[in-house]
């Protein structure tokens, strides 16, 4: 099973905007990638257009592991608002 | 700022915050919590066992009412090498009697059930509310804003979770290092009852909990669970963020969990199973040394939120920590209020409750406990010892077999009778 799919058995209420933010400046001189191997999701990738790092916020499973891991502070994150989010059926 | 305020404000709706929650409306206090998710627990995971016999004394009325999953009366530990392991079983008859030590738990059903009770004492719980700062006041926490809106209150009690946002906005815990955490991943996997009992080999109600360790982790610190909860199969991975980090050639944390179950030994356990759920959280994995400053004027931090959790190698826990220091928090709170006092110089009166405790009690006592399971050698060369053990003890072949004490020998000198293995059995000490 692909981790998208696992991600889609999820109860899942997306706001518009991300609750993560990123500093490309800061990513740009990234090498290790910390994000794109701690996130349980595997939300973050490179995008091959831009070359700029990039995060599906919709799938978040709000563990905060990113923000723990990227410590070169670009990660930017917070909870998502009030009602939106994942909302764990079982936990 | 609000002229009106309510006695206390509690930050999360899980267990520290519910606890809590409760406790202060049985006293008669008001109290409002706000949880950001639709309902509490919804934005919960535990691995999950609870252990209740510490709780008897912090919720006696309630304890025994809750909707748990499966009372569990078998232990295993599965020790993973790359390709074989070594499995132990521990039961005994007394966990099939009442009362019960531990359970199974999932956290939306179980924090559910207890966000009602905290209303039928009085209290009010308003879910999809996310407090996004604190109020003050003459240099004291005097409220939260939540959307907007400010409200009042002469205590806040901070139970936001181990990524505590209140804790930090408050100056009392420093920003999170990866050393000190660990990431868990949780599936939940759908089975009927009657299968999970069989495959189990279970009577009706009863639950199992095995430990994984060794080769999952790839090396890294860290390990597996799987829990019988009464339909459903949980089962997950925790690694260190930190080993997660360093880890080379580096392993994306969801392969971990793909590698995991696809191992026959897990394999056999969810066979059949629908894939109903995938979680993840941040475990505290610092112990003592990790926990935040725990009150301050106006405010005190329970649960997660402070860093109650520990890894005490076959147990871990972090539930029942988080209930009794809710209870706690609320005791000193209606001291406070009753006092009309909530200065720094009272609230220091939590900590040394906390440390009257099992809480920080039993977290003093493993103070060292994280120095120990961050060898890396638990998670490889041990593994490997045993799994070749018995390899040899148990292998035919074409060629004569050695005695046994020979070849048992021989594997321990390859493996653990060296000057690594005595600083390893040493080092126990500290456990």
């Amino acid at each position: 099973m692909k981790i998208e799919e696992k991600i889609a058995c999820n109860a899942i209420k997306n706001d518009k905007e991300s609750h993560i933010k990123l500093k490309q400046d800061v990513c740009k001189n990234c090498r290790e990638r910390f994000c794109v191997y701690a996130c349980p999701g595997h939300l973050y990738s490179l995008s091959e257009e831009t070359g700029e790092m990039a995060v599906e916020y919709a799938g978040c499973l709000e563990c905060g592991t990113c923000k723990i891991a990227c410590i070169y502070g670009s990660v930017s994150w917070e909870y998502p608002g009030g009602e939106y989010g994942v909302r764990y059926r079982y936990g | 700022m609000p002229e009106e305020k309510l006695d206390a404000v509690i930050v999360g709706g899980g267990l520290a915050g519910l606890a809590a929650a409760y406790r202060l409306a049985e006293a008669g206090k008001q109290v409002l919590l706000l949880e950001r998710g639709d309902a509490p627990g919804s934005k919960n995971v535990t691995g999950g066992r609870i252990y209740v016999e510490p709780l008897r004394t912090f919720l006696p009325s309630i304890i025994d009412e809750a909707p748990f999953e499966r009372h569990v009366v078998r232990e295993m530990i599965t020790v993973l090498d790359e390709e074989s392991s070594v499995q132990l079983e521990y039961a005994q008859d007394g966990w099939r009697k009442q009362p019960y030590m531990s359970y199974t738990v999932l956290r939306a059903r179980f924090d559910q059930w207890f966000s009602e009770k905290v209303m039928e004492k009085g209290g009010f719980v308003i879910p999809n509310r996310k407090v996004d700062d604190l109020l003050w006041e003459d240099g004291r926490v005097a409220g939260v804003k939540a959307g907007g809106e400010q409200i009042g209150a002469h205590i806040v009690i901070a139970a936001d979770g181990a990524l505590s946002f209140m804790a930090e906005k408050a100056g009392l815990r420093e920003p999170l290092k990866p050393a000190n955490y660990a990431l868990a991943i949780k599936e939940v996997h759908k089975l009927d009852e009657k299968c999970i009992e069989e495959r189990f080999g279970l009577d009706v109600g009863e639950g199992a909990a095995n430990l994984f360790v060794g080769a999952l982790t790839k090396g890294m610190f860290g390990g597996g669970f799987l829990y019988t909860n009464q339909d459903t199969l949980s089962l997950g991975i925790v690694v260190g963020i930190d080993a997660l980090m360093h880890k080379q050639p580096q392993i994306e944390a969801y392969r971990l969990m793909d590698d995991f179950k696809a191992r026959p030994e897990v394999a056999r356990w969810i066979r059949g199973g629908e894939l109903k759920e995938y979680a993840a959280h941040v475990i505290s994995e610092a112990g003592i040394s990790g926990i935040s400053k725990l009150y301050t004027a106006g405010m005190l931090v329970a649960g997660d939120a402070a860093g109650f959790a520990l890894n005490m190698g076959i147990t871990v826990r972090g539930m029942e920590f988080a209930i009794a220091s809710g209870v706690i928090a609320a005791g000193v709170a209606v001291d406070a209020l009753n006092k009309g006092d909530v200065s720094k110089e009272y609230l220091a009166e939590y900590e040394k409750r906390l440390r009257a405790s099992f809480v920080l009690r039993d977290m003093e006592t493993f103070r060292h406990s994280k120095e120990v399971l961050e060898n890396p050698r638990l998670f490889t060369v041990y593994p490997k010892f045993l799994s070749s053990l018995f390899n040899v003890l148990f292998s035919v072949s074409g060629t004569p077999k050695k005695g046994l004490y020979k070849s048992a020998r021989a594997v321990a000198k390859e493996y653990i009778l060296n000057w690594e293995g005595m600083k390893d059995f040493w080092s126990l000490r500290k456990l």
